[in-house]
């Protein structure tokens, strides 16, 4: 698969490209903004783009802008954000255009390389990669009310689904059986009045569009 | 010559004043010939209308060049500075500048001083100077009365034996000169500095404005150096070190075959730089929230209730954005309420509310613990307060012993 990256530190860089290249990504080429990442998925039209939040000119959200933009032209390029800080608010931004094949993690979660590239590559076939930091966000973001009724041990497992983990994964992460977290799953969706489904970023969207609906 | 140090600073100090009173002599005159107009054509008829547009026309030119004249005068001569007026906003037509000074209470005090005080001050003046000469012949008359011709020595000093009593006089009169220059010129710069510049209530509000403006200046430069260290650690340490993790991340998973002891190490290296990333995290993110700037409150506070550790519910509601020093403070006031509710009250839920109440911001912190917070007390609070009434803000505190804890700043978004 290819990919192209969008990063302004040189420095970092360097460290994204060997990443992507030990998941078995082709990096096609690196830029240093948004202007010259829109151009350079328009020349490569690649599977993936990797992009930083902050960027030049602005040095604030030009990553942002610059995700939406490329999943509104071209649907086939997924996008995983990458920052220091995640924002619920761009991530609703990033959300809003699909939550299928988009990604937004904080940068340190590179370092733990098999993860990361693991989360890249659901993105890239379509899935979604949320740091558990933005769900703890979203989750905020609606009144506690329904949330309320969810045990803890619920709750931690929505988080951890909204991240657009299975339920094997799930399981790992919270270090439980695949059979509790299936019954965690059925008590959440019960609890939230969500009819349940079976494929994964089915469940992801499902999570999200309640987190969207009540949010704010 | 050479003056003995005792007498250095007297006497030094009496030719400055002399010198400042000579000085002043002229200038005090410059309105007179006002008076002799006004006097001339009062008592031998004349061409009435020509006189008093000439005054008119000496007096619209005179005040604000004796006035400069005078404030020369003080700076030079004695060191004082009289307060200068604030500079009038700019008019196009110059008219309007001549009938904003004509209305000016500043410019009746001043033509007061030139034209009613100046004369009574030229005549004080000239009567301080006239005493250097008269105590030096004084003070000397016993030894040149000797050498006049015996006629005029009789016809001035009528008896010799007068002349230790004028050389006495003469004395005296030459050691109060210091002293007597030295009033006058103090009661002539207090004359001055109370008609000539602007008046105690109107600099005390040239003051109140000055403070006020150079107070927004300082919150603004403390903001943008805030913003200037968030940038620098975000583009400088904080990719360094993320790149380190990353580097200690990909040496681990493309290294399979190393010692146990190397792997542990690595391990260890790995989770250090992570942890590190952490802790600038937080630091950074503390001193001002890229996300502030670009997206408002809202948006930065989501971030920030996300990160306590204890379920936070949050309210905003803003219909528009307010000023950057005004989010920056709210901001930390929630920032720091939020630690100190994580860090002492022992609560297991808090409520961060922003809203807009008429021109003010009101936010709104409040947890269910045990209460007993002091602002006093070296918490975060007593810089809190700090923060909040450099905006002219009000910061409460209300934390009963068993709580609950609200904390509620409220700042002008309008000024």
């Amino acid at each position: 698969m290819r990919a192209v990256i969008a990063e302004d530190s040189v420095l970092l860089r360097v460290g994204l490209v060997k990443v992507l290249e030990m998941g078995g990504f082709e990096v096609a080429t690196e830029v240093g903004d948004g202007e010259a990442l829109l151009a350079a998925v328009a020349e490569h039209r690649p599977e993936l783009a990797l992009v930083d939040v902050r960027m030049p000119p602005g040095f604030t959200d030009e990553g942002v802008r610059a995700a939406v933009e490329i999943r509104r032209r071209w649907p086939g390029t997924a996008v995983v954000l990458l920052s220091q800080y995640v924002e619920e608010r761009y991530a609703a931004e990033l959300l809003s255009t699909n939550a299928g094949g988009v990604g937004y993690l904080l940068k340190q979660r590179v370092a733990d390389v098999a993860e990361f590239v693991a989360a890249v590559r659901r993105v890239a076939e379509g899935g979604t990669a949320l740091d558990p930091q933005v769900v703890s966000q979203l989750l905020l973001r609606r009144d506690l009310d329904p949330l309320e009724r969810l045990t803890p041990r619920e709750r931690d497992v929505l988080g951890v689904m909204a991240e657009g983990r299975s339920n094997a994964g799930i399981a790992q992460a919270l270090t439980v059986g695949e059979s509790a977290v299936a019954k965690h799953i059925n008590n959440i969706f019960a609890k939230l009045d969500l009819p349940t489904a079976d494929a994964d970023h089915r469940r992801v969207l499902a999570v999200l569009r309640f987190l969207a609906a009540s949010g704010t | 010559m050479k003056i003995p140090p005792g007498l250095r600073r007297p006497v030094l100090r009496a030719r400055r004043d002399t010198g400042f009173l000579a000085a002043g002599v002229l200038p005090h005159l410059g309105l007179v010939p006002v008076w002799s107009w006004g006097a001339t054509t009062s008592v031998q008829g004349g061409n009435r209308p020509l006189g008093l547009a000439a005054s008119a026309a000496v007096i619209l030119l005179g005040v604000p060049v004796l006035t400069a004249v005078q404030r020369a005068r003080h700076r030079v001569l004695l060191g004082v500075f009289l307060p200068r007026p604030a500079p009038a906003p700019e008019r196009r037509w110059p008219g309007a500048a001549v009938a904003r000074w004509l209305r000016a209470p500043r410019t009746w005090r001043q033509l007061g001083y030139h034209l009613l005080l100046g004369p009574v001050l030229a005549v004080s003046e000239l009567l301080v100077l006239m005493a250097l000469p008269v105590g030096l012949a004084g003070a000397t008359c016993s030894a040149w009365a000797w050498g006049l011709p015996v006629e005029v020595r009789q016809e001035w000093f009528d008896y010799t034996t007068q002349l230790p009593g004028y050389t006495l006089g003469g004395l005296l009169l030459l050691c109060a000169l210091p002293w007597v220059a030295g009033a006058a010129a103090r009661g002539e710069s207090r004359a001055a500095m109370a008609l000539l510049g602007p008046s105690p209530a109107q600099q005390l509000r040239e003051r109140v404005d000055e403070l006020d403006q150079s107070r927004t200046d300082l919150i603004e430069a403390v903001d943008a150096e805030r913003r200037r260290i968030e940038r620098d650690l975000h583009d400088g340490t904080q990719q360094r070190l993320v790149s380190l993790a990353v580097n200690l991340g990909l040496a681990m998973a493309t290294q399979p075959d190393l010692s146990p002891g190397a792997r542990e190490a690595l391990a260890a290296a790995h989770l250090e730089a992570k942890q590190a990333i952490e802790e600038l995290n937080d630091l950074v993110r503390g001193l001002h929230p890229a996300v502030l700037e670009d997206r408002g409150l809202d948006a930065a506070l989501s971030g920030l209730a996300a990160r306590t550790p204890l379920p936070v519910r949050l309210r905003v509601d803003l219909a528009e954005r307010a000023a950057p020093a005004v989010e920056s403070v709210a901001y930390f006031v929630v920032s720091e309420a939020l630690t100190n509710v994580t860090k002492h009250a022992r609560a297991t839920r808090a409520e961060v509310t922003v809203r807009r109440v008429g021109k003010v911001l009101r936010v709104n912190i409040t947890d269910d613990g045990l209460g007993g917070a002091d602002a006093r007390a070296g918490t975060g609070l007593g810089g809190l307060a700090k923060r909040v009434g450099s905006l002219d803000g009000t910061l409460q505190v209300s934390s009963p012993v068993g709580g609950p804890t609200t904390v509620t700043a409220e700042l002008p978004c309008e000024r």
